[in-house]
């Protein structure tokens, strides 16, 4: 089914700058591909239900529900309510975090230095996107997130690393609506450690509609 | 430090609990009993310890700032700041704002889970059957989901509130393919766990089996809590000096307690 969809029959084709937010919707059926266009950047993404904001994406229940920690093809994204809110449909590039989260000026100044606090972060990207979009989704609401294109593998013996990325140019997850969505994004800004390659760089958006 | 935590290469099975250090004198203490909730606010400088009273006890834990409720604890940024993919001794429990909300300052069972969340009403259902009060009364099966939401409705929380929780004493190994399988050994009675609270925090707990848990019975388990004054964490503590990130950490908390 997925091998049909080309971008030329795309209702949405788009592209988010480097650094920067994106808040959209997807109705029930419809796919969602993101491009990591220029390879190894992190895409920190949220899914809400469309019609009860306060049903957001849960890490904790997709994993459980999958038995395992990284997300690819064929894992359905769970809600807090346990709901399937997306399946990834396709993937080329393998694996995708859920356990690292956002990156914020707050969390900056924790891992690297007091005076990085003011550096563009994700959680920053997702509360401009808010304020700027009145959908009644509030900070309390920015569960943890999924980072697709992202690599953060835990050792046998618990130990959590940022690895360099097993992403690269042109490589794409693809998924599938459960339900209507609202996808909150933000095009990781991070400049501090190796989820983006230190070089965040743009992504493509394609959106068809339900097959 | 600044790399993984050593991890218990012992199972519970031959495991031997050390005797826990002496506390001064209780502030309280109480049994939160198997399957149930409960809800409190711990103070900065109050320290809480769990103890299993049996084996395969596991609390599930939820952490907000009762001065700021948007603030709560953050299993991304706790991971992060300190490389780990679990919690033991000399771990901090980071909030979303930078912050430290508790530090564990002992621990006898060295894992605690971060990322496996709670069970629900349906899986408790579809395991051991349909359960309601009517005919079971109190020993009507409850599950972790709707403990949670019980406590965080008393807050004014709700279920838009639930985050990522920590299964205190449950342990899930995880292999290369990142498949998760649930270590049946782990808990044994008598293990504890110890956490200084840094800010004054609301603690939600709940006693519902782990949802990794598929024994062929539902066994929840009691677990003895008891706090007394500890202080906040002194100049040379080890969680504190665990690794930068934390002592960063500590920095941006006690900026909110300046006098």
């Amino acid at each position: 089914m997925s091998n049909s969809l080309a971008p030329k029959d795309a209702i949405q084709d788009l592209t988010v700058a480097a650094g920067e937010p994106w808040l959209g919707k997807l109705v029930c059926g419809q796919t969602l591909r993101i491009v990591d266009l220029e390879g190894n950047q992190a895409v920190d993404t949220l899914f809400y239900n469309a019609h009860d904001c306060e049903e957001h994406y849960s890490c904790c229940d997709t994993i459980r529900g999958s038995g395992n920690l990284y997300l690819t093809s064929g894992v359905t994204l769970l809600s807090n309510l346990g709901a399937p809110m997306l399946t990834i449909t396709e993937d080329t590039c393998g694996r995708h975090d859920t356990l690292g989260g956002a990156c914020s000026a707050e969390s900056n100044t924790v891992r690297y230095a007091l005076e990085k606090r003011h550096m563009h972060s994700c959680r920053d990207n997702f509360l401009m996107a808010l304020a700027q979009n009145d959908v009644g989704i509030e900070k309390r609401d920015l569960a943890s997130n999924i980072n697709f294109f992202m690599n953060v593998p835990v050792t046998s013996d618990g130990g959590l690393t940022f690895a360099d990325g097993i992403s690269a140019a042109g490589r794409y997850v693809q998924m599938r609506a459960e339900m209507d969505v609202l996808v909150l994004i933000s095009n990781c800004p991070q400049l501090n450690n190796p989820c983006n390659a230190y070089n965040p760089t743009p992504i493509q958006l394609l959106i068809w509609a339900a097959g | 430090m600044n790399g993984p935590m050593s991890s218990p290469t012992v199972s519970g099975a031959q495991r031997v609990i050390p005797t826990p250090g002496p506390t001064p004198p209780l502030l309280w203490n109480e049994t939160l009993s198997a399957g149930e909730h409960w809800s409190g606010i711990l103070r900065r400088g109050v320290s809480l310890r769990l103890t299993a009273l049996e084996s395969k006890t596991n609390v599930s834990a939820l952490f907000y700032n009762f001065e700021l409720l948007s603030e709560r604890y953050s299993m991304a940024d706790t991971l992060k700041a300190q490389h780990t993919a679990f919690l033991t001794k000399d771990c901090v429990c980071y909030s979303d704002m930078g912050r430290i909300m508790c530090s564990i300052t002992a621990d006898s069972c060295g894992w605690h889970d971060t990322f496996s969340g709670l069970s629900d009403a349906s899986m408790v259902a579809e395991r051991y059957g349909a359960s309601r009060f009517q005919e079971q009364g109190n020993a009507a099966r409850k599950n972790g989901r709707d403990s949670f939401l019980n406590e965080l409705g008393k807050y004014g929380l709700g279920k838009r509130d639930l985050t990522a929780n920590i299964n205190f004493f449950s342990r899930i190994a995880v292999d290369e393919s990142g498949a998760l399988k649930f270590d049946t050994q782990h808990c044994r009675a008598a293990d504890y766990v110890d956490l200084r609270f840094e800010m004054h925090t609301l603690v939600v707990l709940a006693t519902a089996p782990h949802p990794l848990d598929t024994g062929a019975k539902y066994e929840p388990r009691p677990v003895r809590l008891e706090a007394w004054h500890s202080g906040p964490a002194p100049a040379n503590d080890a969680c504190r000096n665990r690794c930068s990130e934390n002592a960063r950490g500590f920095r941006n908390t006690e900026m909110m307690f300046l006098p």
